[in-house]
């Protein structure tokens, strides 16, 4: 079933990207030719396939509980977004009143 | 010195022909040259080259050295560089400078090598043509009408013009092996989890693997002896015992026997590259191999698979992209969640955005089961298909990409017809295999042809000795563009 243009903004809202009317228009068509082309997954059976999540079945590797980073906050933060460090904080606008 | 080996290169800088210094000198001049036109590099840093250049010199005159020590290498724009811009091609990190490095930049660092450029790419590696760049698109120095494929296009366009006698690329779909085709080159994806993924801006976490992209085969085995090797800081690098991949380079191919998968060969594939791929394999035949027909029945459900998992894991992976801590932050916002939506509406191209929608819409609500876990079962039927032919065969051969390179523009208004550019180069990725692409001719419009090797996990080894024996009986891989002197 094709997207409507409705659920195309709904998607780009999920993703947090604004989206104007005109380039949700365009986009709508170019992702229901993708999904098109993606549909063409359900032509097949796949009852009792195990998924495959990783190339490998690794497992995570565990390690010892040590200190071994040392504190990069400078470093780090030299390279935030123009005036938006002040005394060691990422500046954001206020989200609690 | 343009067109030499690395071991050539390596055998004059202990014999001191000439330094370190001297030898990044030509390549940066042959960059300010040529880079102009070709948009290969995004960042060039003479100094800091030189520099390290300099420290080489020193490293090569106490004795000992390392075989890359003092050799200029060019790196993608996705390994993060220290004190380097690394933009990952993207608006949205133009201002980012590394404040580390990729192990791979750390590896090559170690062994003596130099930074010569960062490499111009599709945004985070999404494309196959390397237009997708908010640094513009990279030309094809073979036809500068053409792209030179992609994602790995400006490390690809800068050894094929001679800027670089090697670099690094990135693979998660056909990223080093496509563009190498393109460009006439040589190029490696390694088996998942061989190359460190630390400090390479992630794009589809199982499936990325970096890989080196070189003139030679010869040339890929010593990159790939310094790129490859555990590394505890990534989660999904495998600890093994560390491999000497020139070891069997001049091993005879008698009694090799190579997969040739039909589904390969089919309707999609054009006439000019399946006659080339062909006498590419009439040519292993000469050389003592046995041609063996082999079926990979699940191919073409790799593409509809690839565009369900990739997305999926891209907009999980770029959601660390909210302005926030670094990267492109919108000037104007009314409140958090609008400063989140404009910094991404602005950072992100129409490739990028288009990717995370999919990833979002196929990770949402209720979609799950039809798509990210029908895509995975899929998978599973994809390495399945490869698992029963490698019980036939050593190594798989067929075209790296259905098409030379084509016209910059040709594909950009259709985004299923540019996926379907990495129809034979997906599989191996999602299987985490092994595939490399090496020159075997050349096609429609004089433009260079690729021949896709795919090998069983971990037979890097002797992938390498099975391109290397062709590239002794053959010269494609030697061929240099008209109009690009050296």
């Amino acid at each position: 079933m094709p997207l409507s243009l409705e659920q195309v903004r709904r998607i780009a809202e999920l993703a947090r990207i604004g989206i104007s009317d005109a380039e949700a228009r365009a986009v709508q068509a170019q992702l229901n030719n993708i999904f098109e082309l993606i549909g063409q997954m359900q032509k097949v059976d796949t009852d009792g396939i195990e998924p495959m999540s990783h190339a490998q079945g690794l497992t995570l590797r565990l390690r010892e509980d040590e200190v071994k980073e040392t504190d990069q906050r400078e470093l780090y933060q030299s390279v935030a977004p123009t005036g938006t460090v002040e005394a060691g904080l990422y500046l954001v606008p206020k989200v609690i009143e | 010195m343009l067109n030499a080996s690395l071991k050539e290169l390596s055998s004059a800088l202990a014999r001191k022909k000439i330094s370190s210094a001297e030898l990044t000198r030509l390549f940066l001049d042959r960059i300010s040259k040529l880079n102009g036109a070709l948009n290969a590099f995004i960042t060039i840093e003479e100094e800091k080259s030189l520099a390290q250049a300099r420290a080489a010199d020193q490293r090569i005159a106490k004795g000992g050295a390392q075989p890359l020590a003092g050799i200029p290498v060019a790196h993608k724009d996705i390994f993060v560089t220290k004190g380097w811009l690394t933009t990952c091609g993207s608006k949205m990190l133009s201002n980012f400078v590394g404040p580390y490095d990729a192990h791979v930049i750390g590896r090559f660092n170690d062994a003596g090598a130099v930074i010569l450029g960062k490499t111009n790419m599709d945004e985070f590696a999404m494309g196959s043509s390397s237009e997708t760049s908010f640094y513009g698109p990279v030309k094809n120095p073979w036809d500068e009408e053409c792209v030179p494929g992609g994602s790995s296009g400006g490390s690809a366009a800068a050894i094929a013009a001679r800027m670089a006698p090697a670099a690094t690329g990135t693979d998660t779909g056909g990223s080093i092996r496509q563009p190498a085709a393109l460009s006439g080159l040589s190029g490696l994806k390694p088996t998942y989890g061989l190359v460190s993924r630390y400090g390479m801006v992630a794009f589809a976490s199982s499936l990325d693997q970096g890989g080196p992209m070189a003139k030679s085969a010869e040339d890929l085995a010593i990159l790939l002896n310094c790129m490859a090797g555990f590394d505890a800081r990534d989660s999904t690098s495998i600890e093994r015992a560390a491999e000497d991949y020139t070891r069997d380079l001049d091993q005879p191919l008698a009694g090799l026997r190579i997969g040739v998968p039909k589904e390969h060969f089919g309707a999609g594939l054009s006439s000019d590259v399946g006659k080339a791929v062909e006498a590419a394999l009439a040519q292993f035949e000469k050389l003592g191999a046995k041609r063996v027909s082999i079926n990979l029945p699940n191919s073409a459900l790799s593409v509809p698979a690839y565009y369900v998992i990739a997305p999926a894991e891209a907009s999980s992976n770029l959601s660390r992209f909210d302005g926030v801590r670094y990267g492109h932050r919108a000037k104007e916002y009314r409140d958090l969640a609008d400063m989140y939506r404009k910094t991404r509406a602005e950072g992100f191209g129409a490739e990028v955005k288009r990717r995370i929608l999919i990833g979002t819409y196929v990770l949402s609500h209720g979609y799950y089961d039809a798509y990210y876990l029908k895509a995975q079962k899929i998978r599973r039927l994809i390495a399945d298909d490869f698992l029963a032919a490698f019980r036939q065969c050593d190594v798989i051969a067929g075209p790296t990409s259905p098409t030379v390179a084509f016209k910059i523009g040709a594909k950009t208004a259709d985004p299923v017809q540019m996926y379907l550019n990495d129809i034979y180069t997906i599989p191996a990725n999602l299987a985490g295999l092994p595939g490399m692409s090496i020159p075997c001719g050349f096609g429609t419009g004089n433009l260079p042809v690729g021949l896709h090797l795919v090998g069983n996990y971990f037979s890097e080894a002797k992938m390498l000795n099975v391109a290397h024996q062709y590239q002794r009986a053959t010269d494609w891989h030697r061929r240099v563009p008209a109009g690009i002197e050296s």
